[in-house]
């Protein structure tokens, strides 16, 4: 068995000996079953609700104030990034603030999303591409930074105009930071939503979450969550894939 | 491979008078001037001590870099603003694309210039042959050692049919033997293709070794202070290194670089 395939099964194996280890905790009732179910019965309730069809407009709600502010903050992001690395008087400027950015809560200013956008997706996607847009920035101006020199006077030796240039050379140079960039976009979308969706919502998983832990229904909250987690481990191992794929063949692995 | 441009007149590329200022902050005089006749098919190399503006020559010649002052002409044409059709650079630096493979890599410029696909496979297969990486032409660049990413930039080059190879320290990351054997590739290259090749260095016996004149630069603003010529036959290699005459020629650029050198390290001769 190589190293890499020994590292991969021992972390499997931890995971699987927490998720048994809780589960004979919760059967053993050595944990008060209104406070903690066993993993197998929050497997069941979720597999329940998808078939029943109870969460689909849940995910519906979720995933697409997720996709909408994932993929404008990382449109937004790349834009703005591009710009600020062309002008770096201005960048001079801006960068303390982006280095500071994530010490502000911004969940603050959540109440007042709602108040201007009313209770709708709205205040959602904007808190969402709030929280992950300056991800997104940041690793627009990393990747730029990292594209040698060289490689742009290879494309002048090629006579390759500006557009071309940023096409076929500077972006597949920056793509690992930029496939950075988008992945912590997705993450801080996910939890900008999910998290909006917990604080004041109409509709979506993380209000499910909320309306089923304030009814005190464990079942349909465990249900819920567990899907969340699945969904968000399942994303960001499929980024992984792609990442650490983009990153072995340029030797960066 | 085939060449597809007529013949031209003797001279091939030509510097008058050409300087560069940098103007960021304090002016920094880094070149010139510099007056330079370079023949057809002639080998050229250029040594000088750092800093004197030898890369600064290449990117100037190329017309990736705009004179200050003077003028640059290539087949009879001026260069300015881009680099003119024909020329090609090898740079110090590792310049393949990482995200390509060998084969595209050297395709690059070909798919740029828009020529029709079994041509671009033709000529990509002959000078992946030419530069031995046959074995390796679906490789990625981090899978090969650094001569061999070498070796990919400069069959990205010979694909194009330059009729004027400019080399920035190709072989300057690399260690001696494999200069030497890299140097006998290009040597090799130079007489097939008929190309006009000037190469920029900092290793004495290379620049010896290769070249028919070698261009010794001043400590910055780098002019040229002597232009020594080789009389080595058109079909060398690197055992011309141990030839009674290659030690004289080193002996001489030596000698004219060493007060130079010091001047550069800040020490007078």
């Amino acid at each position: 068995m190589t190293r890499a395939a020994a590292v991969r099964w021992t972390r499997i194996a931890l995971v699987a000996g927490c998720v048994l280890l809780l589960e004979a905790v919760c059967r053993l009732h050595m944990i008060n079953p209104l406070t903690l179910i066993p993993p197998s019965a929050m497997a069941i309730a979720m597999v329940r609700m998808i078939a029943s069809g109870e969460m689909i407009g849940d995910i519906a709600h979720t995933f697409s104030a997720v996709a909408i502010a994932a993929v404008a903050s990382v449109i937004a992001g790349f834009a703005l990034g591009t710009a600020i690395h062309g002008v770096p008087r201005v960048r001079r400027a801006i960068a303390p603030l982006l280095a500071s950015y994530y010490a502000v809560p911004v969940f603050v200013f959540y109440p007042l999303l709602v108040a201007l956008f009313g209770l709708t997706m709205l205040p959602l996607i904007a808190i969402a591409f709030i929280a992950a847009v300056p991800a997104m920035v940041i690793a627009t101006l990393t990747g730029l930074d990292r594209v040698p020199r060289v490689l742009r006077k290879v494309a002048r030796v090629h006579r390759m105009g500006a557009l071309r240039t940023a096409l076929l050379v500077v972006l597949p140079a920056a793509l690992p930071s930029l496939c950075n960039g988008i992945k912590l976009c997705l993450a801080y979308a996910f939890i900008g939503v999910i998290a909006g969706e917990f604080i004041l919502s109409s509709g979506g998983l993380g209000y499910g979450i909320a309306y089923a832990y304030e009814s005190f229904e464990n079942r349909p909250m465990y249900g819920r969550m567990l899907f969340v987690l699945l969904v968000a481990i399942v994303v960001n191992g499929l980024l992984q894939v792609w990442e650490v794929r983009l990153n072995r063949r340029r030797g960066q692995a | 491979m085939p060449r597809d441009h007529p013949i031209q007149p003797m001279i091939h590329a030509t510097m008058r008078g050409v300087t560069r200022v940098y103007q960021a902050g304090k002016p920094l005089h880094a070149l010139g001037p510099i007056d330079l006749d370079i023949a057809r098919g002639e080998f050229f190399a250029v040594v000088g001590p750092s800093g004197c503006g030898k890369s600064t020559l290449l990117d100037v010649l190329a017309g990736l870099n705009a004179p200050t002052e003077g003028s640059i002409s290539f087949e009879d044409k001026p260069v300015a603003g881009q680099v003119p059709d024909g020329v090609g650079v090898v740079f110090q630096e590792d310049a393949s694309f990482p995200w390509l493979t060998v084969r595209d890599n050297v395709a690059f410029g070909l798919r740029r210039a828009g020529m029709d696909a079994a041509e671009i496979a033709r000529r990509v297969e002959y000078a992946v042959g030419f530069m031995g990486l046959r074995d390796f032409a679906t490789a990625y660049p981090a899978q090969l050692s650094g001569g061999m990413r070498q070796r990919v930039c400069i069959a990205r080059t010979l694909v194009l049919q330059p009729r004027l190879i400019l080399l920035d320290e190709p072989f300057g990351a690399l260690d001696q033997q494999t200069r030497l054997l890299m140097g006998d590739e290009l040597l090799r290259l130079w007489r097939e293709t008929g190309a006009t090749v000037l190469l920029i260095t900092h290793a004495l016996d290379e620049a010896a070794m290769l070249s028919d004149r070698v261009g010794v630069m001043s400590a910055r603003p780098g002019c040229f202070i002597d232009l020594v010529e080789t009389h080595w036959p058109r079909d060398r290699d690197s055992r011309i290194v141990s030839d009674e005459a290659f030690g004289h020629v080193t002996a001489r650029l030596w000698s004219t670089l060493r007060g130079e050198s010091m001047k550069a390290i800040g020490r007078a001769s």
